[in-house]
């Protein structure tokens, strides 16, 4: 037990640190960075707590898709001059109100904490845990059974947000030739096959 | 402070929360930075969703955390395209110079 609370304040207080680190750091790239090792260390924090799965899948889709995606974004927009400077700015009147309302917002969360201190009984579920299988097959059993509706709503979000991210970023650039299937399989030899005369001593020009 | 509880999960959530919460307000400079901060606060959910599952016994709360991982993912893309767009249009993506709105 004692080597769980050495783990947990370990990865918990990296945790904190990093994305204290992220909405403070100086350049964008170091702000990715920082949040790359905030999901390893809470991805961490899950496998020791028992999702493993979870933590598994939070080090693949975030660190592995995520924070790459930042990266390549970062790295396409030239954001090096863009550097995020605290209380500098001209009219920063956003800064009183967003203190009070995230002070706010930490307290009422602390406040759960201590009230969920105290309630002792706890709701009894009809999915409850069995012990002796592993957390991936117990995610499994529930997940393709009672939840397969929302699994496959999970795709069609998925789905939806590729066709939308393409839609959003496709640009027609000219100047570049395409293939047209369209008018590769609609040429006849009326409008492809050319005769010409050629003269004695002169030849012909192809591809004028 | 030794017995490691669901307390102490729940302000490790609470706690990265507010600090993405604070990301959000006090940056005036960069769009990116932002998405970052909305990322935190859905890490920070995650956490607690999936402390309560634990110490309650329940599976339920890791199914909707996939879930959140889902729409975080979706959201990611479609936030980075959207500021992919604007900065080819606008050619800057601090927040100060996006006023279209008047808002």
């Amino acid at each position: 037990m004692i080597v769980h609370s050495i783990f947990f304040y370990f990865f918990s207080v990296i945790a904190i640190f990093s994305s204290l680190m992220v909405i403070t750091s100086r350049s964008t790239i170091n702000s990715v960075f920082f949040l790359i090792l905030d999901f390893i260390s809470v991805g961490c924090l899950f496998i020791m707590v028992g999702a493993e799965f979870l933590g598994m899948i939070l080090l693949i889709v975030y660190v592995g898709a995520v924070a790459v995606l930042f990266l390549f974004v970062v790295m396409m927009l030239n954001v090096a001059e863009q550097k995020q400077s605290w209380f500098i700015g001209k009219k920063s009147t956003h800064i009183p109100t967003g203190l009070i309302v995230s002070v706010l917002i930490l307290l009422e969360l602390l406040v759960v904490v201590g009230g969920w201190k105290y309630k002792k009984d706890v709701m009894s579920s009809s999915t409850l845990v069995l012990s002796d299988i592993s957390n991936t097959h117990q995610l499994g059993l529930v997940m393709y059974t009672d939840y397969i509706l929302y699994f496959q709503l999970a795709g069609v979000v998925l789905l939806l947000a590729m066709i939308g991210a393409i839609l959003l970023t496709f640009r027609e650039r000219v100047g570049v030739k395409k293939q047209s299937y369209i008018n590769q399989i609609s040429r006849g030899p009326l409008t492809s096959i050319e005769l010409k005369e050629v003269e004695s001593f002169k030849g012909v020009k192809i591809d004028d | 402070m030794i017995e490691i509880g669901l307390g102490h999960y729940l302000s490790l959530g609470a706690i990265i929360f507010f600090l993405g919460v604070i990301g959000i307000f006090l940056n005036r400079k960069n769009v990116i930075v932002i998405l970052m901060s909305i990322e935190l606060i859905l890490l920070a959910v995650n956490i607690n969703l999936i402390s309560f599952s634990i110490f309650s016994g329940d599976i339920i709360g890791q199914i909707f955390t996939m879930l959140i991982l889902t729409v975080a993912a979706a959201e990611a893309a479609i936030g980075l395209a959207i500021i992919v767009v604007y900065y080819r249009n606008r050619g800057s993506i601090r927040v100060e110079d996006i006023h279209g709105m008047k808002g």
